[in-house]
């Protein structure tokens, strides 16, 4: 077989199961990949000879009748998720040289699944970015590009290199996180399926913090099969975090029967932004028409609290994230500035975070301090996190009156160039998630599928939103959408 | 709410993030900005409304109080910077 990196997660695993390819050989298809993708910066951390060891593993317990789940199957992880012996840097320079004595739970339950790694995504620092530019690494780039101009594009973020790398075939799939649309967005930017399951199913524990009340793991794939598949692999009770749930995770693969007859589609009202480009309004009226086609009924909903759910989000994000950020002290691990005669351990604080940590992280942190500090808790804090109880109850609303899933468009936008924002106030920047960040509020599952490509080809992502739990229907609703939509494009490789 | 350079050195402080003072205006600008963005949660009303502590409504369970872990001295030492004698190495805090 030829181009075994072009494979998903189910055609290979069909394969290896037939015999008719070794995961050694997935495993070499893909590294051959990586190795001529440079160009796009996707992967950070390469780990060809652990890919090959863990593949060799994987052929003898194929060979043996014991295979697993995802047993064989080459992914990349972002660089968010704490791998045992394998930098994990969280895109930052504050975290150099950090090689963790364990193992995410998430990643560690893709391994016990079988799982091959090939190495680590690049990604935004501290998954604060919506364009991957504030790594530490520099940009991932995304392989998709505007008609016959060259210019280069963002992948998205803050999941950028594993869109990136999932989309140019440097891998079957790749992990991702998500806080307020970190694998949606990039997963719309470049053609590919991301999912971002219900708050509490995917185990935190490992995957360095950001806001760890919106923060979720969950899987970049080619498609909505390959979704399930590694979707259930990740899910799953973890005593290790307080907040994982502990539910039964569902087989969502046998839940894909498209079957969306008299189910209910909601279309919400407020999505329909002042400014919406044109093309991003035609691929919502046609994915309406899809879902149509499929059977369900199409109703109109309200959630009246949309407008305030960016800007809720950016008190209780950098909230949290400035509590969470404050352990990068120069002490434990990472980046420790040099210091001057006569400097104390403060000095030593504030030079070691202004060094270890970009501009946007910095800014982050400090907003967050300020929200948080005494004299304005109430007015910012307190206030955001009553507006966040209002946007969950607009979904309380909508799903008590019969609402199986929400229809949106995943982005404002397609991919944008990179460099186009530098100049922008960061609020801006910040409009990418208008769309996805609500879903976080409400620790709500979310999916985005590609489902058409604007007038200069670039790919466009429609956005199923379910009820808590509900993945299982959630993906089978994701499945006859990508269904009907038919996106087969993929980028023609320049790099 | 207007923040001025004052408040943009105080928050640098308290974040212990050194901001060097021709970075204060350019910074306090940036403050506005989002707080600006921000403000607009003045216009909903949430009268009577409770904060959201937790997303889902779970407790937290509860575990038998007993040692489960430790004794890893060696690994929780071998990220430090600098680490001595089994301790992390810090400079003098006390005079």
């Amino acid at each position: 077989m030829d181009n075994l990196n072009k494979l998903g997660l189910a055609e290979a695993r069909d394969a290896l199961r037939a015999g008719d390819v070794t995961s050694k050989e997935l495993v070499q298809a893909c590294l051959t990949a990586i190795e001529g993708a440079g160009a796009l910066n996707a992967f950070v951390h390469h780990t060809p000879e652990l890919a090959m060891e863990q593949a060799e593993a994987a052929d003898a317990r194929l060979k043996a009748g014991d295979a697993p789940a995802m047993c064989g199957l080459p992914i990349g992880i972002k660089d968010l998720f704490c791998t045992k012996g394998v930098p994990s840097q969280a895109g930052s320079r504050i975290l150099e040289g950090f090689i963790p004595e364990y193992e995410s739970t998430v990643s560690q339950q893709l391994l016990d699944a079988g799982a091959v790694t090939l190495g680590k995504l690049n990604m935004d620092e501290f998954a604060m970015g919506s364009s991957n530019e504030t790594s530490v690494y520099g940009n991932a780039v995304n392989p998709w590009r505007r008609g016959n101009d060259d210019a280069a594009l963002t992948p998205g973020g803050s999941s950028g290199g594993s869109a990136a790398a999932v989309a140019a075939d440097l891998c079957l799939a790749a992990t991702g996180t998500d806080t307020g649309g970190s694998i949606r967005q990039p997963a719309a930017f470049t053609g590919i399926t991301g999912i971002k399951p219900t708050y509490g199913r995917c185990s935190r524990w490992g995957v360095v913090a950001f806001a760890s009340s919106l923060d979720q793991a969950g899987p970049m794939t080619k498609n909505v099969r390959d979704a399930a598949i590694m979707l259930e692999a990740m899910c799953g009770h973890d005593a290790k975090d307080s907040t994982s749930v502990d539910l039964a995770v569902p087989n969502f693969e046998a839940a894909l029967t498209g079957d969306m007859r008299g189910k209910k589609i909601g279309i919400p009202r407020e999505y329909r932004m002042d400014g919406m480009s044109a093309e991003i309004d035609a691929l919502w009226q046609n994915g309406i028409a899809m879902m149509k086609d499929a059977g369900a009924e199409i109703v109109d909903i309200s959630l009246p609290h949309t407008k305030y759910a960016l800007p809720a989000y950016y008190v209780i994000a950098p909230a949290e994230a400035s509590s969470n950020l404050a352990r990068y002290d120069g002490v434990r691990y990472g980046h420790r500035a040099k210091l001057a005669p006569g400097d104390g351990i403060t000095e030593m604080y504030e030079r070691t975070r202004a060094e270890g940590f970009g501009h946007e992280v910095q800014r982050r942190v400090m907003v967050g301090t300020y929200v948080l500090s005494a004299g304005f808790y109430d007015a910012y804090y307190n206030r955001a996190r009553k507006v966040r109880t209002l946007i969950k109850r607009d979904f309380e609303d909508a799903f008590a009156q019969g609402i199986d899933c929400i229809l949106t468009p995943a982005t404002p936008s397609a991919a944008f160039g990179l460099g186009e924002m530098t100049d922008a106030d960061p609020v801006a920047m910040y409009l990418n998630d208008v769309f996805t960040v609500t879903v976080n509020l409400a620790g709500l599952p979310g999916i985005s599928v590609p489902a058409g490509q604007d007038g200069q080809g670039l790919p466009l992502g429609l956005q199923l939103i379910g009820r808590p739990w509900e993945e299982a229907d959630l993906l089978s609703s994701a499945y006859a959408l990508e269904k009907r939509a038919g996106f087969v494009a993929k980028p023609e490789k320049w790099w | 709410m207007s923040i001025d350079e004052s408040t943009a050195a105080r928050v640098a402080k308290l974040a212990r993030i050194k901001v060097e003072p021709e970075a204060l205006p350019a910074l306090a600008q940036e403050f506005n900005t989002i707080l600006g963005f921000i403000e607009q949660l003045n216009e909903v009303d949430v009268e009577g409304v409770e904060p959201m502590t937790s997303v889902t409504p779970q407790k937290l369970r509860w575990r038998a109080d007993v040692v489960n872990d430790g004794d890893q001295q060696t690994k929780v030492l071998a990220n430090a910077p600098d680490a001595r004698e089994g301790f992390f190495a810090v400079p003098k805090v006390v005079e």
